[in-house]
């Protein structure tokens, strides 16, 4: 039910997303716009952040906010008074509909039982704890800075303190992973029963230290060719796991995801029913969303933008918005099939009709049916949808959406 | 302008082995004539093409008139035309040299004679040039000026012991080069009042002026408003413009008369209609017979040319007719190809000369192109009795209709010293060479002769002779004649279908090596795809190699940071941008560099 406001108008949805910089130590595959920083510079932050919220209540007080999501970084880093701050000013400023979602990132070694307690008063109704991995030999190549133990005092502290929607990312493809070592963190995992897992595969980021350790390697495997070195030999790193042993890892996680009552819902997210992540979807159903905190990425009203990227200038006050994007019909086109393929379900053909005032045969008859022929996509109920092959190949599908 | 003197002209170029100093020469004799001054040179004045000063060769013959006041005190004109040095652009120095009357020959101190000196200072005498040699790089530590002349001496037999000892780098001796140039070669003769006789010695296209034809007045007068016929082709026009060669300009003058270098416009919209080595003469007054034209230049290395984005077509097209005016040893006739549409298929002088072909219609014309793999002109004996010449590998019958089939061979003289001589024979072995004789040109040097297959030649044989030699083998040949050869057509297969742009004829010895290779290599360019694809490499429908490109398993991006869609959408495109520099051969998409890839299919080996 939508909101009247006073003058009888309807209040537009907005969600809100909360960028924290910062982190204890940066992970060797990392690379968000995220680094180590002292409690001052912490604190001024926060200060800044306070202060882009109240000018930007100005511009949203005639939207009614229906997700809440505080990313990083490690928002867990900062101190609960901090966040409380942070917290405060959201209900203070904004018009925060009753029972949202209101998320933290939350990492292990960051957040006891107090600041949990905190948090939960403060209104934040559910996390997002960076597992990864319950290998202490993974977690060490990561460059995490806990292990399996410190992941599962946190998880407990959370019940504890309340939570009841819980999030627990973990990955595969990592370097010196076997099947079994994932196979055991997905176990350890689900003996906790979380809400919500999100599974990722790693990813070679250029800028991290991983991309200087296994650049090559992968950029050797995508192309399907063998490493010209075997395990172990002149690289004194571990090497990442074949492509087969990958594969056995992907399948995996969504077969024994499914028999533990997790469904997919998106490429890396499974939830328990219900529990899907409400503001994960606003991103692919392409609602909005308003970025706060360095770099943080806003989608308004089929606007693009984002703040900037640079620490100094946004302790300064800067807020000035960057790269403005007025998305024209085509790219909207463009992103609500990029982006809706990312879910399960794929996108509604009615929806398409409705938002474009076009039959979506008429712009991408051609590239559907064309996937189609390939096994990459399938129509259901008015809707259409990766396959399961396609969901392995899915970038190969979506671009063949750009127009 | 008075009428000019016939006596105080000379018209003269430069001829070297490359990198002996030819353009820098040419920069010093314009710099010292005063054309311009030296805060207005640019190194290598004639070489104005982007792509010559960035080799650092030159590809074009240039022309340049300056002015000299010699010692005695009269004024003279100079007619330079500086002319390429590499064997590929052979035949642009055979158009210049009709054009002149004398040669300077540059030697280097230090090098001493090379296989083109011997080849270019031939080429001048056999157009009864007079040479005279300077000897060049007398800065350098290791220069030994008199050991060289002796050389000049004995190996080319002209008289070298009063040669300028120059430093053209440091404008050591220019002025010496100046005055022999008065003093040995010789002005040109010829009657301004007979009827005009012209030689068209190379001509351009210019998008304001039309066709600019470069020539060399032998006899006869031609002036604005003259009516000038193309004996050849039969064209006529009347003269617009007149006039000689700045230093890259064009400056027009009253008249030009016998004995003068210049060029004429005459509102000609037809490149055709204009051939190089075509005399021009006077409508009204015509002379009696057409001047010797130059020996039709046959091409010796073919490939196809495609663009890379076939509505491009006419645009191709379009380009390799303004070039072939500035290029006359250009071919190209139409093809068409499965894999790659509509294209051209080129004749060049050799290897060289189609890389600065396809560099130039890529710069000059802002082209993209995609090369197929270079062949030579094979002929092909049917047992019906027809011969065919093949130049391209896709044209060749059924193997039961073939008798035999003959390859081109050349001789090829390398000079190298000593102390590699056993591995440039070796190389030479290696690529089918027949050894035929070494001759010592002094104590540490030799010049080895062998008959080669051209096509063992056109594709790194020079870098090869380069990487073996340390750099200091040259290396020049001629084309012998044909030769019967067991040869075979190597098809490649990718996915089962045979991909027509990448076949190639090949000795049957060498197939199977040159089909791993080409495997091996394609499954290196050939991105993966949805399914899994063989390559394979066969002769007369038997695979003899095979790789296989496994099939695409994963393709996903994980995370999408904090909403960051606009990154997404890059990486999306990153990748349709990929696809479409793809040509789609049956299911495959193959990238445009694979067909060119085969080029470098020796790369790491010694």
């Amino acid at each position: 039910m939508r909101k009247i406001k006073e003058d009888g108008a309807v209040m537009k949805e907005l969600s809100i997303y909360i960028h924290i910089p910062f982190c204890v130590k940066k992970c060797n595959y990392c690379d968000f716009l995220s680094a180590p920083a002292d409690e001052n510079t912490k604190k001024r932050y926060v200060d800044m952040l306070l202060m882009e919220m109240e000018e930007a209540s100005k511009e949203y007080s005639g939207y009614e906010v229906v997700s809440v999501f505080l990313g990083g970084g490690t928002p867990s880093v900062l101190t609960a008074e901090d966040t409380g701050r942070i917290l405060t000013s959201l209900y203070e400023e904004y018009n925060i509909k009753n029972g949202v979602e209101i998320t933290s990132e939350v990492n292990p070694k960051t957040a006891d039982n107090e600041k949990l307690k905190a948090y939960y008063q403060a209104g934040i109704n559910r996390l997002s704890i960076g597992l990864q991995s319950a290998d202490a030999g993974e977690l060490k190549i990561l460059g995490r800075i806990h292990d399996f133990e410190d992941f599962s005092a946190t998880f407990n502290a959370a019940r504890e303190a309340g939570f009841s929607n819980i999030n627990v990312d973990v990955m595969s493809a990592l370097p010196g992973q076997r099947v079994s070592s994932y196979q055991d963190t997905l176990k350890k995992v689900l003996a906790l029963s979380p809400e919500h897992i999100s599974a990722y595969s790693l990813m070679i980021e250029e800028g991290t230290p991983f991309f200087d350790w296994y650049g090559d390697e992968d950029a050797l495997r995508r192309d399907g060719r063998e490493m010209k070195y075997a395990r172990g030999e002149k690289n004194v790193h571990l090497h990442l796991p074949s492509e087969e042993e990958e594969r056995k890892m992907y399948e995996m996680t969504e077969q024994l995801l499914a028999r533990r009552g997790y469904h997919r819902y998106e490429i890396s997210n499974y939830a328990k029913p219900g529990y899907e992540c409400f503001h994960n979807m606003v991103y692919w159903t392409r609602k909005n969303y308003l970025g706060l905190g360095i770099g943080a990425a806003s989608f308004i009203n089929g606007e693009r933008f984002h703040n900037t990227e640079d620490l100094q200038t946004y302790l300064c006050g800067k807020f000035e918005k960057e790269d403005r994007m007025v998305l024209v019909q085509q790219d909207c086109m463009e992103e609500f099939m990029f982006l809706g393929l990312r879910l399960i379900k794929g996108v509604s053909e009615r929806e398409f009709q409705l938002q474009f005032g076009v039959p979506i045969e008429a712009i991408y008859g051609e590239a559907i049916t064309k996937m189609e022929k390939q096994g990459l996509l399938k129509r259901k109920e008015g809707r259409i949808c990766l396959t399961h092959r396609g969901i392995d190949v899915s970038n190969y599908v979506m671009s063949e959406f750009l127009l | 302008m008075s009428k000019t003197d016939q006596s105080k002209i000379r018209n003269f170029c430069i001829v070297a082995h490359i990198d002996h100093g030819k353009s820098t020469l040419a920069d010093r004799i314009i710099e010292k004539t005063g054309l311009l001054t030296s805060r207005e040179m640019q190194a290598q004045v004639l070489d104005n093409m982007d792509l010559e000063r960035e080799r650092g060769i030159t590809i074009k013959a240039q022309t340049v008139r300056t002015v000299y006041k010699a010692k005695d005190g009269e004024e003279y004109i100079f007619n330079l035309i500086d002319t390429p040095g590499h064997v590929d652009f052979n035949y642009e120095v055979s158009r210049s040299l009709a054009a002149c009357d004398g040669a300077i020959l540059v030697v280097d101190a230090a090098q001493g004679i090379e296989a083109q000196t011997l080849a270019n200072v031939y080429l001048a005498l056999d157009h009864n040039l007079d040479v005279f040699p300077v000897i060049n790089k007398i800065d350098l530590p290791s220069a030994e000026p008199e050991r060289v002349m002796e050389e000049i001496e004995d190996v080319i037999g002209i008289e070298a012991h009063d040669a300028p000892l120059i430093s053209a780098k440091n404008g050591v001796g220019i002025e010496e080069v100046l005055e022999q140039i008065i003093s040995k070669i010789p002005a040109p003769s010829g009657d301004p009042d007979s009827p005009l006789q012209a030689l068209i010695f190379d001509s351009l296209y210019d998008s304001y002026k039309g066709v600019i034809i470069f020539c060399r007045i032998v006899e006869g007068t031609v002036r604005k408003g003259t009516k000038i016929k193309m004996m050849a082709t039969g064209a006529s026009e009347e003269v617009v413009e007149v006039g000689y060669f700045g230093a890259g300009q064009f400056i027009p003058c009253e008249e030009l008369s016998a004995g003068m270098v210049g060029y004429i416009t005459a509102s000609i919209k037809n490149v055709k209609d204009t051939a190089v080595g075509d005399t021009v003469t006077d409508a009204a007054r015509p002379c009696e017979a057409p001047l010797p034209g130059y020996k039709k230049v046959n091409s010796m290395v073919y490939c196809g040319l495609y663009p890379a984005d076939g509505a491009k077509y006419p645009d191709l097209r379009d380009a390799l007719e303004k070039l072939q005016l500035n290029d006359a040893s250009l071919n190209y006739e139409p093809e068409t190809s499965i894999a790659l549409g509509f294209g051209f298929r080129c004749g060049f002088l050799g290897l060289l000369h189609l890389e600065i072909i396809q560099e130039r219609l890529e710069r000059e014309y802002n082209l993209d192109l995609v090369t197929t793999a270079p062949g030579v002109i094979y002929k092909v004996y049917k047992t019906n009795g027809e011969m065919i010449e093949l130049t391209n590998p896709s044209n060749l019958p059924d193997p039961s209709e073939i008798d035999y089939m003959e390859e081109p061979i050349v001789s090829a003289e390398i000079m190298v010293t000593t102390e590699f001589i056993g591995s440039i024979m070796e190389l030479c072995q290696e690529r089918r060479g027949k050894y035929l004789g070494m001759e010592y040109i002094e104590g540490t040097r030799a010049l080895l002769k062998y008959d080669l297959p051209l096509n063992e030649i056109i594709y790194d044989f020079f870098d090869a002779l380069k990487s073996r030699s340390r750099g200091y083998a040259s290396f020049d040949y001629e084309l012998k004649g044909y030769e019967q050869a067991n040869l075979v057509k190597l098809d490649i297969l990718i996915n089962r279908e045979e991909v027509d742009a990448l076949s190639f004829i090949v000795h049957a010895d060498n197939a199977y090596e040159r089909g791993r290779k080409m495997c091996e290599k394609l499954k290196d360019e050939i991105p993966r795809h949805l399914f899994e694809i063989p390559i394979q490499a066969a002769v007369g429908g038997k695979i003899i190699a095979r790789e296989t490109v496994k099939a695409m398993r994963k393709d996903v991006l994980a995370k999408c940071y904090g909403g960051d869609i606009t990154r997404k959408k890059k990486l999306l495109e990153k990748q349709k941008e990929g696809k479409k520099r793809m040509r789609q051969v049956g299911n495959v998409e193959i990238p445009q560099k694979a067909f060119m890839s085969v080029l470098k299919l020796d790369d790491g080996k010694a």
